[in-house]
C-alpha cells in the first residue's frame, strides 16, 4: 500500500482539505468533534494510503454523522452496528483502511458487544471513540460513560449506575492499541491517528470530546489552561512519564502496585526515579494502570498507552484461504458438484 | 446374496429408524439412503431429532428418529407411514408406533425393554409380552447381547462395542430389502480411517445383522424395490441446507464475485454456515459472528465493500436482522438473507419445521421496507432458489430473504448434478473508475443504483441510514423527496416480477379445484394431487416459489377456478396475502401448527371433502 501518493511522482501529495466533502456540517458550535474531524483529516493527509482506499463507517448519534463530512467512502449505518459493519468491510477487502467512528453511547451501550468483539477478534480498524459522557443527539441523557450521581433527563435524581472506563472494557477485551487524547488538541490527535492505522488490528483511540450543549466542562480538569498541565501527563513509549506546568511531576510504581505521583527534587527523588513507558510490552498491567488513573488524584493520561504488535484477523483469514486453497483438491464448484458419493443414472 | 423364499416387489418403501439420540439412528438412516440411493431408487429423507443433543436417555423426549422414503417411480416426500419401524428402545416404540402402516414391521431391541426402560418410556407393562403388537409383524431381537457377543473378541472396550449396535440393525434392514452392503462398509472405512479396531467391529456388526436376519428369516418374504427411472445425468443426495450453500457458493462464482457469509449458529439453519465455513478452498470468507444482528451487519459491510455477502438464520434470528435489514433496503445493497424456518414463535420448536415466517418476511420492518422474498420447495431445490435469491439481490440491488424450512433443511434427495456453465451468469451493476456517478443515479429497467465499490478510484461517496435524495444521494428530508424514493423502492421490488419466470399449474386450466401452497409443503401437495388426479379427480396445483413479488400471471392463473385452497404450514399467512392482494378471489384454507409437515392421507381427505362440497 506505501506504493502510492508518497512513492509516486506524478501525483501531488494529498492536503487536509482534499478529505473535507462539500456537505454542509450540523455540529453544533464549539462541539469537539469539529477539532476532531479536523485531526483526522490532516492525519489522512499525512498517510500514504490513496483517497479511494479510505472506508469511514460510523454508527448512530453525533459523532456519527462524520462520514458525511469526509471525502471518502462512507457508511452512515444503524445506532451501535458500527463496528460490525466495519468488520465485515474490511473483511471483504483488507487493502480497505477503516475507520470506525462512535460516540459512548453508540459503542459502549446499544454497541458493546460488537465493540468488544472486533476489540476480540482484533480486525484491522482503526475506532475512534469520541467519549463526552452524555447522549447529545437525543438532546441530553446520561451514558454509559456518565460519572455516578450525575444529573440528566433520565437521571434527574442522579445516575445510580457506574461508568465504563472504555480503556478497561478494550483491555478486557484483549486490545492490543489503546490511545487517549482530547478533542482540543489536534496535534496530538493528528498524531495519534497515524499510530493507530500504523498498528496492525483494532486500535481503539478515545478521544474525550466536550458536548457544548449537554454537558459542557465534562473535561474542564483537563482542558482548562490553569489546570490542564498538572492534570493530565502525555505519555510517549521509551520516555519517563514527567508532566505538569513545572515539568517536575512523575509517576512511580508504590508498594502497593499503585501508580504514586512524585515530585522530582523532592524526598530524593531524580529524574531516573520515574518510570519510562513502555507500550509495547503485552502484559497489559501498567497499561492498565495508566489508563485507569482519574484526575484530581491523578493526571489523566493521553498519547498511546497500549500499541503490541500482533496479527489481524483478516491477515489470518486471508492466510486460511490461501493455505486451505493450496491444498484442497477442490478448486471450482464443477469440482465441488461433483465431490463425494454420486452415481450415473444412464 | 438372496436366498430368500419370496420376493415381493414393491413400488415404495417407507423405513423409519429410531432410538435415543445417541444410538446413531440419523447415520444409519443416511446409510440405508445413500445405499438405495446408489442402488438407483428415488429417495426422500427426513431426520426427526431432539433439540436436546443428549435428551434424559430412555424418555419420549429424547427419541431420534430418521424416515426415509424410497421407490420405484418418483418419490416427493418422506412418506406418512412406515412400512418398517426400527425402534432402538422402547420410548422409540412409544413415540413412533403412530407412524407405522397396519400391518407393518417393527424391529425391536428386545433387550432394551427392560423394567426401568418401560418406566422410562411410560409404559405400564411390556408391550412385546401383551397383545398390543399383535396387528404387527414383531420382530424381537437381542441387538445389545448379540453385539456383545459378537465383538468379545475385538479388544474394544464396552462402551465403543455398545456404540455399533445401529450397524448390527441397519445388516438386518439391508437383508430384507435385499441391499448390498458394500457402500457402508466404505463409508465404514473411510470414516474410521485412523481405528482399524473401529472398521472391524463394525463391519463385523454389521455383517452380523444381515446374517441373523437371514437365519432368523426375519421376513417370510423380501421386498425389493426396483430402481427408478429417473432423467439421465449424475447424481448425489443433498440436504436442503447444503444444497442452499452451494446454490450461494454457485452464484458468487457466476457473479464473479467473493462469497462472505455472516452468521450466528441457530437450529436449523447452523447447517448452512457449516458448509460455507468448509469451503475456504473455494475462497468463501464466513464470519462467525458475536449475534444475529451482527451477522447481517457484517454481511451489510462486505456487501458495501464488494463482496457477495449473505446471512443465513431462523425465525427468532431474523426478527433480530430486522433493523439491518432495513438498513439494507435504504443503502440499496445486494444481499441475501437465509431463513431456515422453525416453529415459533419464541424458541419455539427449533427442531421442528413451520412456514409462519412468510408474513415476517414480507412485512416485518420498520418503515416502507419492500424487499423480494422467495422460497425453496424440495431439499435439492434449495440449490437453485439460493441461486435465484443471490441473482436477484445482485441484478436488482437489494437485499432478498430466501425462505426454507426445519423440513427440507434437513431432508434428503437424490440431486442431478447441473454443470456450472448451464447456469446463468450473473451481472451487478458494478461501476468503474471513470464513470459518471451519483450513490442514487439509477438505470432505467430496473432503477436500480450501481455499486460503487470502495477502493475504486474517484467514485468516494457516502451511504447510510438516513433519507436521501434521489440522485445525488445527500442527506435529505425534504417531504415531496421522501415520498419520491419510498415510491421508487416499492416499484424496484415490483419490477423483479420482470425478471422471474411465470407460475405453472400442475393439472388442468378448468380443474373444480386449485391446490395453492408455496415453499417446503410442495412434496406432500404435489403427491396428493397427483394421487387424486391419477383417481381422475379434477384437481389441479400451483405451487409458488416467488412470494414477493408474486409471479405476474398469478391473477390470471387463479381467476381461472372456482374452488381453491391454500395449503401451508401456519395460520393461513399465505392465504391472508394472497387475500389482500386479490380482493376478489375466494381462498379457503387447510392449515396445520404441529411442527410436522402435512400427511399426503391428511391432505387427499381434504381435498376430497372440497371436491363434493357444492
Amino acid at each position: 500500500m506505501a506504493d502510492t501518493v508518497l512513492n509516486s511522482p506524478n501525483i501531488k501529495k494529498l492536503s487536509a482539505k482534499d478529505f473535507r466533502s462539500d456537505q454542509e456540517n450540523r455540529w453544533c458550535p464549539g462541539c469537539g468533534d469539529h477539532g476532531i474531524l479536523n485531526s483526522v483529516q490532516k492525519a489522512m493527509a499525512d498517510m500514504d494510503f490513496k483517497k479511494e482506499d479510505y472506508a469511514v463507517i460510523s454508527g448512530i448519534g453525533c459523532s456519527s454523522r462524520f462520514p458525511y463530512y469526509m471525502d471518502t467512502y462512507g457508511f452512515h449505518t444503524i445506532h451501535g452496528r458500527a463496528a460490525a459493519i466495519a468488520s465485515g468491510a474490511k473483511c471483504a477487502n483488507p487493502d480497505l483502511e477503516v475507520i470506525q467512528v462512535s460516540g459512548d453511547g453508540d459503542a459502549l451501550a446499544i454497541g458493546g458487544n460488537h465493540f468488544i468483539h472486533a476489540v476480540r477478534r482484533n480486525i484491522d480498524m482503526t475506532i475512534l471513540l469520541f467519549n463526552n459522557e452524555i447522549y447529545g443527539l437525543t438532546k441530553g441523557q446520561y451514558s454509559p460513560t456518565s460519572n455516578h450521581g450525575m444529573v440528566t433527563k433520565t437521571s434527574p435524581f442522579g445516575t445510580i449506575e457506574e461508568p465504563f472506563k472504555p480503556s478497561q472494557l478494550a483491555m478486557g477485551a484483549g486490545s492490543k492499541f489503546y490511545a487517549r487524547s482530547l478533542d482540543t488538541n489536534i496535534k496530538l490527535t493528528t498524531e495519534i491517528v497515524k499510530a493507530a492505522s500504523d498498528h496492525k488490528g483494532t486500535s481503539i483511540v478515545e478521544v474525550l470530546q466536550n458536548c457544548v450543549i449537554y454537558n459542557d466542562g465534562a473535561h474542564s480538569i483537563i482542558t482548562d489552561k490553569a489546570t490542564k498541565e498538572d492534570y493530565t501527563v502525555i505519555i510517549e513509549h521509551g520516555k519517563p512519564m514527567i508532566f505538569g506546568k513545572e515539568k517536575n511531576k512523575g509517576l512511580i510504581m508504590g508498594g502497593n502496585g499503585k501508580l504514586v505521583v512524585v515530585t522530582i527534587g523532592e524526598h530524593g527523588i531524580t529524574e531516573e526515579d520515574v518510570l519510562v513507558h513502555d507500550a509495547h510490552t503485552e502484559d497489559p498491567h501498567m497499561h492498565w494502570l495508566l489508563s485507569s488513573m482519574m484526575a484530581p488524584e491523578y493526571p489523566v493520561a493521553l498519547g498511546v498507552i497500549r500499541d503490541v504488535d500482533s496479527t489481524s484477523y483478516d491477515e489470518k483469514m486471508v492466510q486460511q484461504i490461501e493455505d486451505i486453497k493450496a491444498i484442497s483438491s477442490i478448486k471450482s464448484m464443477d469440482d465441488l458438484l461433483n465431490s463425494g458419493d454420486t452415481w450415473v443414472v444412464d | 446374496m438372496s436366498q430368500k423364499t419370496k420376493i415381493i416387489e414393491r413400488e415404495e418403501v417407507v423405513i423409519r429408524f429410531s432410538g435415543d439420540s445417541g444410538d446413531g439412528m440419523q447415520l444409519t438412516g443416511t446409510q440405508f439412503s445413500d445405499t438405495s440411493a446408489l442402488f438407483g431408487n428415488d429417495v426422500a429423507t427426513f431426520p426427526d431429532y431432539p433439540a436436546e443433543i443428549r435428551a434424559p436417555q430412555g424418555t419420549v423426549g429424547g427419541v431420534s428418529g430418521f424416515q426415509l422414503h424410497f421407490g420405484h417411480q418418483e418419490i416427493y416426500t418422506p412418506g406418512d407411514y412406515a412400512d418398517v419401524l426400527v425402534a432402538m428402545n422402547p420410548a422409540a416404540l412409544k413415540a413412533n408406533l403412530k407412524w407405522v402402516k397396519a400391518s407393518g414391521t417393527i424391529i425391536v431391541n428386545e433387550d432394551s425393554f427392560t423394567d426401568k426402560n418401560l418406566e422410562k418410556a411410560g409404559y405400564e407393562s411390556d408391550p412385546l409380552l401383551d397383545d398390543k403388537l399383535a396387528d404387527y409383524n414383531l420382530i424381537k431381537a437381542k441387538v445389545t447381547s448379540l453385539t456383545r457377543e459378537c465383538l468379545k473378541d475385538s479388544g474394544l472396550d464396552q462402551k465403543s462395542i455398545l456404540r455399533c449396535k445401529n450397524m448390527f440393525t441397519l445388516g438386518m434392514v439391508y437383508w430384507m430389502f435385499d441391499r448390498p452392503l458394500d457402500h457402508s462398509e466404505d463409508f465404514i472405512e473411510k470414516k474410521f480411517k485412523k481405528y482399524p479396531l473401529v472398521v472391524d467391529a463394525n463391519k463385523k456388526v454389521l455383517k452380523a445383522g444381515y446374517n441373523f436376519a437371514k437365519t432368523i428369516e426375519a421376513l417370510p418374504y423380501n421386498y425389493s424395490v426396483a430402481p427408478a427411472k429417473i432423467r439421465k445425468g449424475t447424481y448425489r443426495n443433498i440436504t436442503g441446507n447444503k444444497a442452499t450453500a452451494w446454490g450461494l457458493m454457485a452464484a458468487a462464482e457466476r457473479a464473479n464475485l467473493e462469497l462472505f457469509c455472516g452468521s450466528y449458529p441457530i437450529t436449523p439453519a447452523t447447517e448452512i454456515l457449516q458448509e460455507l465455513a468448509a469451503r475456504k478452498d473455494l475462497g468463501v470468507k464466513t464470519f462467525q459472528a458475536e449475534d444475529e444482528i451482527a451477522g447481517i451487519c457484517t454481511a451489510i459491510g462486505a456487501s458495501f465493500a464488494g463482496d457477495f455477502a449473505v446471512t443465513t438464520t431462523s425465525g427468532p434470528g431474523l426478527a433480530l436482522k430486522t433493523e439491518a435489514a432495513g438498513l439494507a433496503v435504504m443503502t440499496e445493497l445486494p444481499l441475501v438473507i437465509v431463513n431456515v424456518q422453525r416453529g415459533g414463535p419464541s424458541t419455539g420448536l427449533p427442531t421442528k419445521t413451520e412456514q409462519s415466517d412468510l408474513l415476517q418476511a414480507i412485512h416485518g420492518r420498520s418503515g416502507e421496507c419492500p424487499m423480494p422474498v422467495i422460497a425453496a420447495s424440495t431439499p435439492s431445490d434449495c440449490f437453485h432458489y439460493a441461486f435465484e435469491a443471490s441473482r436477484i439481490a445482485l441484478e436488482h440491488m437489494t437485499p432478498v430473504i430466501l425462505l426454507t424450512d426445519g423440513f427440507i433443511a434437513n431432508g434428503a434427495e437424490p440431486w442431478r448434478i447441473p454443470t456450472m456453465s448451464e447456469l446463468p451468469e450473473i451481472v451487478a451493476p458494478i461501476a468503474k473508475e471513470g464513470d459518471d456517478f451519483l450513490p442514487y443515479a439509477r438505470e432505467e429497467k430496473r432503477l436500480s443504483r450501481r455499486w460503487a465499490i470502495p477502493g475504486t478510484k474517484g467514485l468516494e461517496h457516502r451511504i447510510g441510514g438516513l433519507e436521501k435524495i434521489d440522485g445525488v444521494g445527500t442527506v435529505s428530508y425534504v417531504p415531496e423527496n421522501h415520498q419520491v424514493m419510498s415510491d421508487i423502492r416499492k416499484k424496484r421490488v415490483e419490477l423483479v416480477a420482470d425478471n422471474i419466470p411465470e407460475l405453472k399449474v400442475k393439472g388442468k386450466d378448468d380443474a373444480d379445484v386449485l391446490v395453492v401452497g408455496w415453499g417446503g409443503t410442495y412434496g406432500h401437495l404435489t403427491t396428493a394431487v397427483r394421487e387424486l388426479q391419477k383417481e381422475e379427480k379434477s384437481i389441479s396445483l400451483a405451487h409458488f416459489n416467488y412470494i414477493f413479488p408474486l409471479p405476474k400471471n398469478t391473477a390470471e392463473v387463479l381467476g381461472r377456478y372456482k374452488k381453491i385452497i391454500v395449503c401451508e404450514l401456519n395460520d393461513g399467512q399465505f392465504a391472508e396475502y394472497l387475500r389482500s392482494t386479490f380482493q376478489d378471489i375466494k381462498f379457503e384454507q387447510h392449515n396445520k401448527l404441529m411442527g410436522l409437515p402435512f400427511t399426503v392421507v391428511e391432505l387427499k381427505e381434504r381435498f376430497n371433502q372440497l371436491l363434493e362440497e357444492k
